[in-house]
């Protein structure tokens, strides 16, 4: 809601100064977003006469002036091509100064002497004006400064109001509020009552009560079409942010700035037989005034006569029955349509007017017969004709209802936490127009109020709006504040759950930097990392590349990998947790970690070459932090997977489930992203690695252990998992220990063979272990190993 | 060769000794079996009785002496030798350790979490939530029905079925609502998403929204514990203002605006000159909320509150573009580790 300043202050002068008045507006509720001058700024420029113009001698498109400033007659040669006798216009002496800093000084044309210059709305900032000096009303006196003669000390402010507050949309509205704020009296907006002169009506039929229940109409006949807008007005609407178009459009404008009534005016001799105000027949089609055409559905409720729609009710009109240059009689509109059909319509048909605003959040339901009278009034005054009767009509039954709502003192009380005496409520509902419909005294309540709602106010129908207005007249920050009084609960803190607090931590600690990616990726990523899937599609994207839902981390790794690989990074570790959305019969949207490495190993410095990151650079990463959730009996396991390294992969199982995979990107991937060296990733559920089973000591055994090295040759095939798993079930629990130190291939092994050396660490809880027990459980381990798998000590 | 002599010429050849093995060489010569001194003593029963004792007391006190002799010269030839191995061991300790360079948090999770654990640590709990809502969390529960204008101010992402990306952390209220009986204190810091992007504005960002219900919960409840929490999250002693706004789950509503955290009221560009920054909106629990989930509206009352986590985390920080917050480049993340 844009509103000069000056026209908020003729309806009110709340003693305020203009900062005090912008801060009382926000602090209402009211926000002030922006405040701009309604010129630029200028000096020495005056109301001014044209008393003769002469062809410039030596230039076709100048002229030689003689202006009348009032104190003097000044030549000054003009390039504008509406300059004429007559005219009053702006005059610019000499030593003025334009916006810009311009200083208008004497000056020569074409060898002709010009003293000061006649000026264009544009070059006074005043509007973008630029195509002729601006013209003026005749009746101004010359010599008045401009500033005085159009009211240039003023401002416009651009309120941003909420949804709720649809009774500040007019300037009536406002001074009502403003009113509400200072305390001080309003000027009566309207309310001059203009006799019917003639008698022509035209018939009204409301189909559609619900949606319209009221519906003001009144013939004009014989108007002046030609007759341009007053200044005064035009400036009015300028600055509350308005083209003026014409006339009468300029009218209907006007009011409903001023007093909050949508209107719009027919062309009497374009409308056929009658109204009807009606839902629209699916199908049915309308060319608005700005020229598309829109099919028209069933739940749009319109403006039509016998021919067809003519209007999209509380939307915008049509063309054909719309003002045009050879309007003579006109049909003025003032209706009141109900607050939900029309926020649907709008919507729908992607059309947001200044009536549509106001309807769809309420209009005042008693506003239309003032308003088509202040219309007629205007009307009259600029382009002539004679009115006929105001009619309207009404469907009673489907107004809105005034509505009654109670307010206790205890309720009110305990909401806001202070005491606020009973007689500042009394005063408040006074200065909001709130009418006391009871009050009574209660013993447990106290004072109880029941007021009924003004029917300009559509956000009061229960206690808490009551509570709200109370808390906002009264001043939000005259409440003292408090920390609320609890009982001292303990907190709950779970046991087998890790936070993801700790979680990232561990991976930080992993010299892992976390990244925060758009849920949102391009269909194009999801197609290159999860291939098969249908991920969640977004119905209204802003952009193609974030149009559907990720499925994986994938996407948002990769480019963030991207990204860093462009400026310059040579070591990149990266992690993020966050949720994936897979669809399928239930949407799931599970919380995934991811984490990608690539490029050096560590920096590169004085003591360290720089090494690429390896398949076991990942690995050892995971298993750290598999290791600190306590997660135990991971398997890692090959399996195909179109996105991997077919020979660098592996899913992560645990039992049966499948809940992540680690390894090298696809080849063919790592060379459409045009990355210079292998990247690496894992991902895991979040659930797997945010679990931490319980911890439970078990006893440690006194008696000392011992260690056993075999150095085995096995085939190529046999991978550690199998050879660490064989090994421990062979010898049972004396087996403490078991690593494996070292793989060797090359040299004096077959090309189908590796050389294995293993680490076997033996301990008995109960008894020191004798040798001959020790060789008997290596040996164990050693013949199941050859019966498995033909395994031989080197 | 007379006692003397012996003495003079093996303080000599002790001190001209240039390591242990040298000084050893000089012990065997005058103390060893055939040692010049060890002769002498051999000698004594040549001498007369009369001569015999002091001519071995000579003796034996030149041997004393010898031998502290070569005592010191071993001393200061194994402390030479020390400082030469220390001198030859020396490192410059100016070069830079063999360290594995550590990752970092992202700075919206860095100040997600000191909320959190600023209203832990007042006995609140931190829940979350699905980012897919239904239109009934996202909207109809929390007194937003189809149509109301104050959609218009959500720009919401839509999927089709009634499915959406939800717009607020607000449907956390609802889902704990119906799943929990007052006292409610909780919060729920999350991923929220709307069309609109900018400097100011990323498509996605987070949101930490706050509840707490319980019997006779005030406006004043709400105000001390918004402009505590501030003061806290920030460590500044920062003014505070109410504005009535507009929220259709909360009424009263009110945006919270805080003394500019840069220039302390002055006017800055963080603030655009106004002195003021806008962080959070808030209120009371509007009474359809509480009995839509289940909660009799005349026994309890509650208030709400949902902020930014990365409006916090810019002004913590003093980044000046939201956008810098999902570009991951790590030379920018790695400023706040």
């Amino acid at each position: 809601m844009k509103f000069s300043e000056k026209w908020l202050r003729d309806l009110i002068d709340p003693g305020l100064a203009h900062d005090d008045l912008m801060y009382e507006l926000t602090m209402a509720g009211l926000e002030v977003e922006s405040v701009e001058p309604v010129s630029g700024a200028f000096e020495g420029v005056v109301v001014a006469r044209v008393v003769s113009s002469d062809k410039h001698p030596d230039a076709d498109k100048l002229s030689v002036c003689q202006v009348d400033d009032g104190h003097a007659v000044h030549q000054v040669v003009c390039g504008a091509p509406n300059v004429r006798a007559g005219l009053v216009t702006a005059y610019a002496r000499i030593g003025a100064v334009l916006p810009g800093d311009f200083k208008i000084k004497k000056a020569k044309l074409r060898g002709v002497e010009s003293s000061g210059m006649l000026c264009s709305a544009a070059e006074l900032g005043v509007s973008t004006d630029a195509d002729g000096i601006i013209e003026l009303p005749e009746d101004l006196p010359t010599g008045q400064t401009l500033v005085e003669a159009l009211s240039l000390a003023d401002v416009s402010v651009d309120l941003n109001l909420t949804p709720n507050r649809g009774d500040c949309l007019s300037m009536r509205g406002l001074a009502r509020e403003v009113g509400v704020l200072s305390g001080k009296p309003v000027n009566a907006t309207g309310g001059v009552v203009i006799p019917a002169s003639i008698d022509t009506t035209f018939p009204v039929e409301l189909a559609d009560p619900q949606g319209c229940p009221r519906y003001v109409g009144r013939v004009v006949e014989g108007v002046d079409i030609s007759r341009p807008s007053p200044l005064w007005m035009t400036e009015a609407l300028r600055r509350s942010g308005l083209r003026s178009i014409s006339a009468i459009v300029d009218i209907t404008n006007f009011v409903m700035l001023e007093l909050g009534q949508p209107m719009h005016a027919f062309d009497l001799g374009r409308l056929n037989e009658r109204i009807v105000v009606r839902r629209a027949d699916e199908g049915e089609q309308l060319t608005l005034l700005d020229g598309t055409d829109v099919q028209l559905d069933a739940d749009t409720l319109l403006i039509t006569d016998t021919a067809g729609p003519i209007a999209i009710a509380g939307v915008m009109g049509g063309e054909r029955s719309g003002i045009q240059a050879d309007t003579r009689d006109v049909f003025l509109e003032s209706a009141f349509f109900a607050p939900l059909p029309i926020s649907g319509t709008a919507r729908r048909y992607g059309l947001h007017t200044d009536a549509s605003h106001r309807y769809e959040r309420g209009v005042d339901y008693e506003l239309q017969t003032l308003a088509i009278e202040r219309a007629t009034e205007l009307m009259l005054q600029i382009v002539g004709g004679s009115a006929g009767p105001v009619v309207e009509t009404v469907s009673t039954e489907n107004l809105p209802e005034p509505v009654q709502v109670r307010l206790r003192q205890r309720r009110l009380n305990e909401l806001l936490g202070v005491d606020i005496e009973p007689e500042v409520v009394d005063h408040l509902f006074e200065r909001l127009h709130f009418k006391l419909v009871n009050r009574m005294q209660d013993a447990h309540e106290g004072v109880i109020w029941t007021i009924e709602v003004p029917s300009h106010r559509f956000d009061v129908s229960i206690e808490a709006d009551l509570v709200e207005e109370v808390c906002r007249i009264h001043g939000y920050n005259n409440i003292e504040s408090r920390m609320p009084l609890t009982h001292l609960e303990l907190r709950k803190v779970v046991l087998e759950r890790s936070t993801e607090a700790q979680l990232k931590a561990q991976l930080a600690g992993l010299g892992y930097q976390e990244v925060i990616t758009y849920s949102f990726v391009d269909p194009r990523q999801v197609d290159l990392y999860d291939p098969t899937a249908q991920p969640m599609t977004l119905a209204n994207p802003m952009s193609s590349e974030q149009s559907v839902m990720r499925t994986n981390l994938l996407p948002g790794l990769m480019s963030a990998l991207q990204t860093n690989v462009a400026r310059q990074q040579s070591r990149v570790r990266l992690f993020e947790l966050g949720l994936c959305f897979v669809p399928g019969e239930k949407l799931e949207q599970v919380q995934m970690l991811g984490g990608l490495i690539w490029g050096d190993r560590l920096t590169s410095t004085w003591h360290s070459r720089s090494e690429l990151v390896d398949f076991y650079d990942i690995k050892g990463d995971l298993e750290h932090l598999l290791n600190w959730a306590g997660v135990k009996d991971v398997e890692y396991v090959k399996v195909k997977d179109e996105i991997m390294h077919p020979g660098q992969s592996a899913e992560i199982r645990l039992g049966d489930r499948k809940v992540g995979r680690i390894g090298r990107l696809h080849p063919e991937i790592e060379k459409k992203l045009d990355l210079p060296h292998p990247g690496y990733f894992f991902e895991i559920a979040g659930d797997t690695i945010l679990v931490r089973p319980r911890r439970l000591h078990t006893q440690i055994s006194k008696y000392p252990s011992v260690r056993r090295d075999l150095a085995l040759v096995i085939n190529e095939a046999v991978s550690a998992f199998d050879i660490e798993k064989t090994v421990r079930e062979a010898c049972g629990a004396v087996l403490i220990d078991f690593t494996l130190f070292d793989v060797y291939r090359g040299k004096g092994i077959d090309s189908k063979e590796k050389s294995v050396a293993v680490g076997l660490t033996l301990q008995d809880p109960s008894a020191t272990l004798t040798d001959a027990e020790i060789a008997k459980h290596v040996n164990h381990a050693l013949q199941a190993l050859q019966q498995r798998f033909d395994a031989r000590l080197r | 060769m007379d006692l003397k002599a012996i003495l003079q010429s093996a303080q000599g050849a002790v001190e001209s000794a240039a390591d242990e093995r040298a000084l050893e060489e000089v012990r065997v010569r005058y103390l060893g079996k055939k040692g010049e001194l060890t002769a002498l003593l051999k000698g004594l029963g040549q001498l007369s009785e009369a001569e015999r004792p002091k001519a071995g007391a000579d003796i034996n006190a030149a041997k004393n002496l010898v031998q502290g002799w070569l005592a010191s010269r071993k001393d200061s030839l194994g402390a030479s030798q020390l400082a030469a191995e220390l001198a030859s061991e020396t490192l410059d300790i100016t070069l830079p350790g063999r360290a594995k360079p550590v990752g970092g948090l992202h700075p919206v999770t860095q100040a997600v979490q000191r909320i959190e654990d600023i209203f832990v640590g007042a006995g609140y709990a931190v829940v979350t939530g699905p980012e897919i809502e239904n239109d009934y969390y996202n909207f109809e529960a929390l007194n937003i029905p189809a149509h109301h204008p104050a959609r218009a101010m959500h720009d919401t992402f839509y999927f089709g079925d009634g499915l959406l990306l939800r717009t607020h952390t607000s449907p956390g209220q609802v889902h704990v609502m119906e799943s929990q009986q007052p006292p409610i204190r909780v919060i729920c810091p999350g991923r929220v998403y709307r069309r609109d992007s900018d400097m100011t504005h990323s498509p996605m960002f987070h949101q930490v929204e706050g509840l707490v219900i319980d019997k006779g919960i005030s406006f004043a409840d709400l105000k001390g514990t918004v402009i505590e929490f501030v003061r806290l999250f920030f460590e500044k002693d920062l003014e505070v203002r109410f504005r009535p706004s507009y929220f259709p789950f909360t009424e009263p509503s009110a945006e919270v605006d805080v003394q500019c955290v840069h220039c302390f009221g002055k006017g800055c560009r963080v603030c655009s000159q106004t002195g003021w920054i806008e962080v959070m909106g808030c209120g009371l629990v509007h009474p359809n909320v509480l009995e839509k989930s289940g909660i009799d509206s005349e026994v309890y009352s509650g208030f709400a509150f949902g902020f930014g986590g990365d409006r916090l985390a810019m002004l913590l920080y003093e980044v000046d573009d939201l956008r810098m917050f999902f570009e991951n480049d790590m030379r920018f993340l790695r400023q706040f580790n």
